[in-house]
């Protein structure tokens, strides 16, 4: 569904990204996980056109590398950022209207669908989205991506300073996310977590792929355990 | 009454200088760029207006649905030639391509219309009516208001309810977040610069029939625009309404009790002060630049 070969991105005149090369096939959930500073998130803007790139990106077998943020989004692209980005002074029913801003004639359908999954966000659907607690504004920003009728999502570090129970809950999102459908593209520290749900993962070290394999051959590697899993 | 007579004016005048300076928080809101051409976009609105009624004798606020327009356009325009290409560099670019955009409109003008001023009679520019003993209404200046009640009162429907709307808010909240969202963000700049083009147009126009028309008028107005921003917290639209009701009673109240020549200063004073103690405005959540 998705291929990426070659890519080299980075900001300014300082690379980034160095010859990345991932495929992602359809309903699967694919984890990238990696140290602080490695390129994850650099990674994920490539895909979603917020930064130039070089290489070739490929989504459903037509070439999208360098096309704007808002066609990307269009093609079932959706991007819900690090650190959430949730717009602080709209309320969760209007966050989730922005979601769906391609989407106007789904918006019924996906609503349900997104309260179904956090039926929290349908008690607070009049409170300003900057007022939310950090799991809260998570959960909203996974929702709000949802209401953009994703094909394939990409989730940078969702659990991101969330307690054990709200991990949990987003996690568990995740998967009921993929089984519905999505493919997910999930760039996570939690790696254990992140790990035994993904068909396959790879690791990223200052800007390239080193290592790549299903998620239970990662998660018995004894560089990953060392590396990741403090064993 | 003196009192009761100033605030009314003041109120009045203040709902004209909020238009302006809402145009000047929308654009500062969703591009982050600091419009130094508002004033003369302004001076282009009064001009416009003058023309249409001289040439056309069509009365200046009917000349609205013609001069709105035409500046929305003409804005929308200038975002897609020059501002577009400076949105992402440091604020002195911005500042200066502005700057420049500013000087050769009010040169243009310059030589367009020379340096005469010119005024704008109607039959009703000088009638006003009494509403206690000592305290008399101006018509120019009710119509004027009224008139910017109306279209403040759109604007705020438009930007709390429409897809448009909702993006250009979207747009100003978080850029990145608003592109993931599908907005097509260059686009939402363009129609907010048009957007504040039409609004300090539509202030120009509005004033026209009770100030000297000339190319230079535009000075003034940008520094009340600014303080109106920077009061009302930069990019923030309710903020730029209460403060260009706060600025029109407190330039009316100078006129009053100090003296016409000072209002300016007293503006000045008052921009200075908030930038000193409160610079993130009344209503600010943004910190200032
Ligand atoms: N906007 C930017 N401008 C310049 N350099 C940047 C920018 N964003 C990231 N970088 C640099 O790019 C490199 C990769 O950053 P990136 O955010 O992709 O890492 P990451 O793997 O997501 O890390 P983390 O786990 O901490 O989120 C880092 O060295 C970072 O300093
Ligand atoms: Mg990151």
């Amino acid at each position: 569904m998705l291929e990426i070969g070659n890519l080299n991105a980075g900001y300014g005149d300082m690379p980034v990204l160095k010859e990345i090369s991932i495929s992602i096939g359809a309903g699967q959930i694919i984890s990238v996980v990696g140290s602080n500073g490695a390129g994850k998130t650099t990674l994920l803007k490539a895909i979603s056109g917020i930064i130039r790139s070089k290489g070739a990106i490929a989504f459903n077998h037509e070439v999208i590398s360098n096309l704007q943020p808002h066609a990307i989004v269009r093609r079932g692209i959706v991007h819900v950022p690090e650190g959430r980005k949730i717009f602080p002074e709209m309320s969760v029913d209007e966050n989730l209207m922005m979601g769906a801003f391609l989407h106007q004639k789904d918006y019924r359908r996906n609503l349900e669908k997104v309260f179904a999954l956090f039926p929290k966000l349908a008690e607070r659907r009049k409170q300003l989205g900057g007022t939310m607690s950090g799991g809260e504004q998570q959960m909203l920003a996974i929702g709000r991506g949802l209401m953009g009728n994703p094909k394939l999502l990409l989730l940078d570090e969702p659990s991101l300073g969330l307690s054990p129970l709200f991990t949990d809950v987003v996690f568990g999102a995740i998967s009921e996310i993929r089984n519905s459908g999505v493919t997910v593209l999930l760039v996570e520290q939690n790696v254990y977590q992140s790990l035994r749900i993904s068909t396959r993962g790879y690791v990223m070290e200052t800007g390239r792929i080193v290592l790549s394999g299903t998620g239970v051959e990662l998660l018995d590697n004894p560089a990953v355990k060392t590396a990741f899993l403090g064993m | 009454m003196l009192f009761l007579q100033s605030l009314i004016s003041g109120l009045l005048t203040g709902g004209v200088y909020a238009l302006a300076g809402i145009g000047m928080s929308l654009v500062f809101g969703v591009m982050n760029v600091s419009n130094f051409a508002h004033g003369d976009l302004m001076m282009l609105g009064m001009y416009m207006a003058y023309f249409v009624f001289t040439l056309l004798h069509i009365d200046p606020y009917i000349s609205l649905v013609l001069v709105m327009p035409a500046a929305f356009v003409f804005g929308y325009g200038l975002e897609k030639m020059f501002i577009n290409r400076v949105i992402h560099h440091p604020h002195q670019n911005q500042i200066l391509l502005t700057i420049g955009l500013g000087l050769i409109m009010s040169n243009t003008a310059l030589l367009a219309f020379t340096s005469d001023p010119r005024i704008l009679t109607t039959s009703y520019s000088s009638s006003s009516f009494n509403i206690l003993r000592d305290v008399s209404v101006s018509v120019p200046l009710l119509l004027s208001f009224m008139i910017t009640c109306v279209i403040t009162a759109t604007l705020y429907l438009f930007l709390g309810k429409s897809r448009t709307g909702m993006a250009l808010r979207a747009t100003s909240q978080n850029r990145e977040a608003a592109q993931l969202m599908g907005i097509n963000v260059s686009r939402m700049s363009a129609i907010a610069f048009g957007i504040g083009t039409a609004l300090a147009a539509t202030a120009g126009a509005l004033i026209a029939p009770t100030y000297y028309i000339h190319p230079l008028a535009g000075h003034s107005f940008l520094l009340k625009s600014f303080t109106i921003c920077v009061l009302g917290g930069l990019g923030s639209v309710v903020g730029a309404t209460v403060g260009g009701l706060i600025i029109g009673v407190i330039e009316a109240m100078s006129s009053t009790y100090i003296s016409t020549d000072w209002k300016d200063v007293v503006v000045f004073v008052l921009f200075l002060a908030v930038l000193l103690f409160r610079p993130q405005g009344l209503f600010g959540k943004k910190g200032g630049q």
